[in-house]
């Protein structure tokens, strides 16, 4: 991993304007965005909110339901509704919304509304204008149908982003069990939430102190060399750490079985919330048939 | 490639649902037999390593980058069984803390690329590796192989749920309720990219981290090259214990697809807006298109659809074979012929290697079958 950089060109010499940020820096930012974005995630779920005072099991269910029932409408107004109280639960939460709105709802915009957009011109259906010059026909069905896909996916995603931004992590592990996955998958899966930002930290590690020794440019054969190498010596210490961490399992007493401490109370504040989500998904299934 | 919420149906996404529940069953239960083994942490850790993978910008030709799945390195390092766990966790993850991937479509994420993925990857590594040395640059061939027709395949199973929505969803007016466009739509777009990009993305990491392994531990690759030498490790365990009684929840669970499959397709109407440009021109179609419009159809098929339609054409034309009088069967039986092909093959691999073995007296494992 040490080799060549010395043969390696210096700064073009030519180039003054902003060197393209090469692939090691995108991949330290997109894991720093990872980090950020769970830390941001248990901030939120400390706080003193509405969601944040519902059991963890009637969260997971009731905010499930609200997505299913999102998916199933089969009318727009029922959706804005849907997104509607996502919005206000959202508010009576202390969700920043700017936060919302710039993390999920513009990328949700980008990229479902540009997989969306051509719809508008290609689904058949009753043409209402036609495109200037370029005569493409605009149906009122490919409307709709562009409109079904962004606001389905904005209501869907916010939903489901509350369910987490609202709940300690390990928290809606122990809710799934509620759900009836198996022990030991929720087992690993908490197992592997922790470690990822372990692995996030080396990985991130690994990048920074190769990036601060890189003078000059990489080429790409170079590059994916090294990105192949990166994801090697990452394999190598994670199973290393595997083995360390079932080392000290054992130290502990493990010898195969599996608990997890389902410690939660309801209160009748919950079944009054279980009652409201029900109602609402009931409501939205009936009316958005 | 991560589907999120909404754009698939939640017929389609129960489907798939249905359709993963036997893989996991099977998955989890050879995790449950080997729970006191170090098996537990590794799968977690797998998992978080695949979850960090998919982080990575990869640096592809071209200077762009792009991400990887990993399915590929996961099944040459833990088999198809534990890398279809690792990567359902991973999935499960991105889906609930990350919004990386919808909660309703996780069946369908795990479908595509953590079964089909694994499977495909498993099948294309033993293949093209035969029993080369763990060291042989014919491994490295092997995996880039794997890695890339796996997310190829993931792909296209995806491209083709796409497709399905508005063949089965529209509402009242006609309008697409889910995934607007039709498989001949869907298809090329996924694939292009795939084909492209993030199947490359796929092949660097694969082939990449095979020949980095190949340098520094080749023990790692000896998992999924049986014969070739051998591991006590407990973890091979895993991929060893296959026979009737372990796969017998996934005949049952195939079976009960492919019935589930088709009611749901029936149930859900008519082929409404899947007429290609030459029908605008024939006047008795042209009445069909009215009548199920409510609305008088173009005298000339649109721009959009006349341009686009000649982009693609699919192997099954119309999806129909001509001695199928009803076209959502016809389309039914295209896109399950599209599945029962990917199980078909995988099965004739298991089938062919398992008899290679048998046929070499030198191996200690002869009934070691890893897929089934």
């Amino acid at each position: 991993m040490l080799q060549s950089t010395s043969e390696a060109p210096l700064v073009h010499p030519k180039s003054k304007r902003k060197r393209r940020q090469g692939f090691i820096e995108r991949t330290v930012r997109s894991l720093a965005d990872v980090l950020e974005q769970a830390l941001f995630a248990e901030e939120v779920a400390k706080a003193d909110g509405l969601l944040q005072s519902i059991d963890p099991r009637v969260k997971v269910v009731g905010l499930l339901l609200l997505v299913v029932a999102t998916a199933s409408a089969h009318s727009l107004s029922i959706i804005l509704a849907l997104f509607a109280l996502a919005l206000a639960l959202a508010l009576l939460s202390h969700v920043p919304i700017r936060r919302l709105a710039t993390r999920v709802w513009i990328g949700v915009l980008f990229f479902t509304g540009s997989i969306a957009l051509p719809a508008i011109f290609i689904t058949p259906g009753v043409a209402l204008v036609h495109v200037p010059l370029l005569h493409w026909p605009i149906t009122a069905q490919g409307i709709k149908a562009a409109l079904y896909l962004l606001t389905r996916v904005e209501t869907a995603t916010t939903l489901s982003v509350l369910l987490v931004l609202c709940t300690p992590w390990n928290q809606v592990l122990k809710a799934l069990r509620v759900l009836r996955v198996p022990v030991v998958f929720v087992v690993i899966l908490g197992m592997t939430y922790r470690y990822i930002f372990v692995l996030l930290q080396t990985a991130a590690d690994m990048f920074e102190s190769r990036q601060s020794r890189l003078v000059g440019r990489l080429d790409g054969q170079e590059q994916r060399r090294l990105a192949a190498a990166s994801v090697g010596v990452l394999l190598g210490k994670s199973l290393q750490l595997s083995s360390d961490i079932y080392l000290a399992m054992l130290a502990r007493g493990y010898r195969g079985e599996v608990y997890t401490l389902d410690d939660f109370k309801a209160q009748p504040r919950d079944w009054l919330a279980l009652g409201g989500f029900v109602i609402v998904a009931l409501f939205a299934f009936w009316f958005g048939r | 490639m991560h589907i999120p919420d909404g754009y698939l149906s939640p017929a389609t996404c129960g489907t798939l649902y249905v359709a993963s529940a036997p893989f996991w069953y099977i998955a989890l239960r050879k995790v449950q037999r080997l729970l006191s083994t170090r098996l537990v942490p590794l799968i977690a850790v797998f998992a978080a390593f695949s979850f960090v993978v998919m982080m990575f910008n990869l640096p592809l030709p071209g200077g762009t980058t792009g991400h990887a799945v990993g399915m590929g390195i996961a099944t040459i390092v833990l088999g198809p069984w534990g890398s279809m766990l690792a990567i359902s966790v991973a999935l499960l993850i991105q889906a609930l803390f990350f919004g990386d991937g919808g909660v309703t479509a996780f069946g369908a994420n795990c479908f595509n690329m953590a079964i089909v993925g694994s499977l495909v990857a498993y099948a294309v590594y033993r293949l093209v590796a035969g029993r080369a040395a763990l060291t042989s640059s014919r491994r490295v061939v092997a995996a880039a192989l794997a890695g890339y027709l796996a997310i190829n395949a993931a792909a296209l199973i995806a491209a083709v749920e796409f497709g399905l929505q508005p063949l089965l969803f529209t509402d009242a007016s006609g309008a697409p309720l889910y995934a607007p466009y039709p498989l001949h739509i869907a298809i090329p777009a996924m694939m292009i990219g795939h084909l492209t990009f993030a199947g490359l993305a796929e092949l660097i990491v694969s082939a990449g981290l095979v020949a980095y392994l190949q340098r520094t531990d080749p023990a790692l690759l000896k998992l999924t090259a049986p014969g070739v030498a051998n591991s006590e490790d407990g973890v091979r365990e895993v991929a060893r214990k296959g026979g009737w009684s372990v796969t017998r929840p996934l005949w049952v669970g195939l079976a009960v697809l492919m019935i589930a499959t088709p009611l749901g397709l029936l149930a859900a109407g008519t082929a409404w807006g899947e007429w290609g440009p030459s029908d605008f021109a024939d006047p008795a179609l042209r009445a069909q298109i009215t009548s199920a419009s409510g609305a008088s159809a173009p005298a000339v098929a649109p721009a959009g659809l006349e341009r686009l339609a000649t982009v693609w054409t699919a192997p099954l034309p119309d999806y129909a074979p001509p001695f199928m009088q009803s076209e959502v069967f016809g389309y039914m039986m295209s896109a399950l012929l599209g599945v029962g092909l990917i199980i078909a093959v995988t099965l004739l691999l298991s089938w062919l290697l398992r008899r290679n073995q048998q046929n070499d007296p030198s191996l200690p494992e002869p009934g070691s079958a890893h897929l089934l």
